[in-house]
């Protein structure tokens, strides 16, 4: 083996951008990134989940110029008149570019919050680490823009929309949008993050990182759907620090990409805080969908929740990675994990690992998967009621996965998750395929 | 096997002969010949029913009894359409049409109704939301309209009124955290809006308190008419005292060995199975 040579993937698809960067932090990112590579299906990390459709195109910086009448009509789609995310502060990134035009300005988000976008102010800040990750390294080094929120102590900020709808560019593009969100002493905020793509001719990566700081007794959901287009590659990761008595609280929805992953580290630093990271996924086709997290607790008395479940069709592939790190001072802890997965054909797979790593003596954490295929007997029940076969079956998918839905406290968020679903439903399952 | 057939073609000539005739009436609603069903039993089927003959016309009420293991249950599932058991001989016909070529939805479709003997839990499932699904996916089917929030919650609210039941059961996912009582009488308001030609009620009366079976009695006898006919499985006399029905049939080791009047069932009441087992043998 050379010892010179990175293990891990060529960054060849990145080559001519990250040649030509100047800042010195950017220059420091690819540096990290140059030493490893992007990681190959050695590194333990991203087994299960191969990077190598990454290796079959250039990708090169969107333009910053987009088509004004497919972005209002992307957004229209979205949020038709009278829905449940209408009328909410919208913050919206075209291709990665913060578009203004179609953002809520800062005078009209509410009092004690401000958005400044990345681009006019560039802050990687600490939480997340190009020196340990490959992908925020990357992002690091070719991030362009982003929005930086902030909500002041004491301040209930409601609700914000975020969204990153890629539209068509010219050719093979890639978007590396870093975000951040920083809740003060006692704040509270709802962020509904979108990344949509539907009608998109070639192939787009989307590469988002966010860090989430939130302060003492604070109070942040953040609700994500992933709806990118079917040739899209989405690889987002999210750091987040929570101080004591407070809460981050996690829903993602994966529904689009080709290959998707959302990869979630939560340090738990202070006394009582809590951490719930739930998901759901409904994938088809020869999908890849990957929903990781890293939850770390360092501290004592602190609560970490995950419920993930998983609908497979087709050839699709789901994969969840759940680690539970306790540190020796974290007494008290209280973990649970769940993975759950629905394979309604016999070409679907789901790889599950969950890791608990405890160095302190009196915790409790559990863990849990299963897999299974519909139930037979609730699939006749139905039938013996007058309803058809497919529509059976898709009754029983969608109360699976609004079973967990329904841990998405915030109900305008939940609602928007739940319409997406019914939509991805009809399109999904469709035929009275089932494993035998 | 030509016996069956001769018996077959001589009802099939009676009934051209009625239709002919202008009499539009069925003398019989379903009509089950020379049944035989079995189950996989780890690799070997397992002949459950082995002969069942059987006609119920309607505007009737026909009671099934028999020793557990009988074969009562397997024949509900397998006319409600149930995939695991095989039918390896015989003939159903329902209203007509050929009752074992129809799937479980057509068949619930066009009137057939089996009230579970141990009701399903759908988690997940809204109970308001399956009954509307249903109630409009059997409508659409029999080309009525559909009913809308409105219509649906008003036919839904005198149906729950009459059995006593909570506007909260209509909340709840589907049977789960019911009671049983609950759940036999979620079975009887699910028959209720479905408006069956034929109900079958498997065991619904059993783990039920006296009021409840009172309560499941009337729900049943609400829908008496001349277009209504109930097939009955049961091991107890106090629901058919309720009912009233007009033929007993005993069941054993997979057919009906006897039918007669309600004095039947009194008679079982006393002496047991034994004699009609032997019978059997």
């Amino acid at each position: 083996m050379n010892a010179i040579a990175p293990a891990g993937r060529s960054l060849a698809p990145f080559e001519t951008r990250l040649a030509g960067l100047h800042d010195s932090q950017r220059k420091a990112a690819a540096g990290d990134l140059a030493r490893v590579g992007l990681p190959g299906p050695r590194i333990e990390a991203w087994h299960y989940t191969n990077l190598r459709a990454l290796s079959a195109h250039s990708f090169t910086e969107p333009d910053a110029r987009f088509d004004e009448q497919a972005a209002h009509a992307a957004l229209e789609a979205l949020f038709p008149k009278g829905s449940a995310l209408e009328k909410l502060p919208r913050l919206v990134l075209v291709n990665g570019h913060l578009a203004a035009g179609l953002s809520a300005s800062a005078a009209s988000l509410p009092a004690g919050v401000s958005c400044l976008s990345f681009a006019s102010s560039p802050e990687f800040g600490t939480l997340a680490a190009p020196q340990r990750d490959p992908l925020v390294a990357l992002n690091t080094a070719l991030a362009s823009d982003g929005v930086r929120l902030s909500v002041a102590s004491g301040v209930n900020a409601g609700q914000i929309v975020l969204v990153s709808l890629a539209l068509s560019s010219s050719g093979t593009v890639s978007f590396h949008p870093r975000h951040s969100v920083a809740l003060g002493a006692e704040a509270s905020l709802t962020l509904i993050e979108i990344a949509a793509g539907d009608d998109v001719s070639d192939p787009y990566f989307h590469n988002p990182v966010l860090t989430c700081s939130v302060a003492e007794k604070a109070h942040f959901e953040h609700v994500k759907l992933q709806r990118e287009a079917g040739d899209a590659i989405h690889l987002a990761t999210v750091y987040a620090d929570i101080a004591s008595h407070a809460t981050y609280e996690s829903f993602v929805l994966g529904l689009g990409a080709a290959l998707a992953r959302h990869e979630v580290h939560a340090g738990l630093s202070g006394t009582h805080a809590a951490v719930h990271v739930n998901g759901a996924q409904l994938l088809g086709d020869a999908q890849v969908g990957d929903i990781t997290s890293v939850i770390m607790h360092g501290a004592p008395d602190c609560i970490s929740r995950q419920t993930v479940r998983n609908v497979l069709t087709d050839r699709a592939r789901a994969v969840f990675q759940g680690k539970v790190l306790v540190e020796r001072v974290a007494q008290k802890t209280d973990g649970y994990q769940m993975n759950q997965a629905l394979l309604l054909s016999p070409g679907a797979e789901i790889d599950a690992k969950p890791e608990l790593e405890i160095y302190a003596d009196d915790v409790r954490c559990s863990h849990g998967a299963t897999v299974g295929a519909l139930d037979e007997e609730q699939l006749f029940y139905l039938r013996s009621r007058g309803i058809a076969d497919a529509h059976a079956r898709r009754i029983l998918v969608e109360a699976f996965l609004i079973e967990v839905t329904e841990l998405v406290q915030n109900e305008a968020a939940r609602d928007f998750l739940d319409g997406e679903l019914a939509r991805a439903l009809v399109k999904r399952v469709t035929t009275g395929e089932n494993l035998s | 096997m030509t016996v069956v057939t001769d018996i077959k073609r001589k009802q099939d000539l009676c009934r051209d002969v009625a239709e002919t005739s202008g009499v539009k009436k069925m003398s019989e609603l379903l009509k089950i010949s020379g049944l035989h069903a079995s189950i996989d039993a780890d690799g070997t089927p397992k002949e459950i029913l082995r002969g069942v003959d059987l006609v119920i016309p309607p505007g009737e009420v026909h009671a099934i009894m028999g020793p557990n293991g009988c074969g009562k249950s397997t024949l509900s599932y397998v006319l409600a359409g149930r995939e695991e058991y095989e039918v390896t001989a015989g003939s159903v016909s329902f209203i007509g049409r050929d009752l074992l070529a129809m799937e479980p939805e057509e068949r619930a479709a066009a009137g057939l109704f089996l009230a579970f003997q141990s009701p399903v839990e759908l988690p997940g499932v809204n109970n308001a939301n399956f009954l509307r699904t249903a109630v409009n996916a059997v409508r659409r089917a029999r080309g009525e309209t559909e009913l809308d929030a409105v219509g649906f919650l008003k036919a839904v609210r005198a149906a729950t009124k009459n059995l006593s039941m909570s506007d909260d059961m209509l909340k709840r996912n589907v049977n789960v955290g019911f009671s049983g009582g609950e759940k036999k009488r979620n079975e009887v308001l699910q028959m209720t809006m479905l408006q069956p030609k034929l109900a079958i009620l498997d065991e619904t009366d059993s783990g039920l308190d006296v009021d409840a079976l009172r309560i499941v009695a009337e729900g049943v006898r609400n829908l008496r008419s001349p277009d209504f006919s109930a097939l009955v499985i049961t091991h107890h006399q106090r629901l058919l005292d309720y009912l009233g029905p007009d033929r007993i049939h005993v069941m054993a080791k997979g057919r009906i060995v006897r039918s007669g009047g309600p004095e039947l069932a009194k008679q079982i009441d006393v002496e047991g199975y034994a004699s009609f087992l032997a019978e059997a043998a």
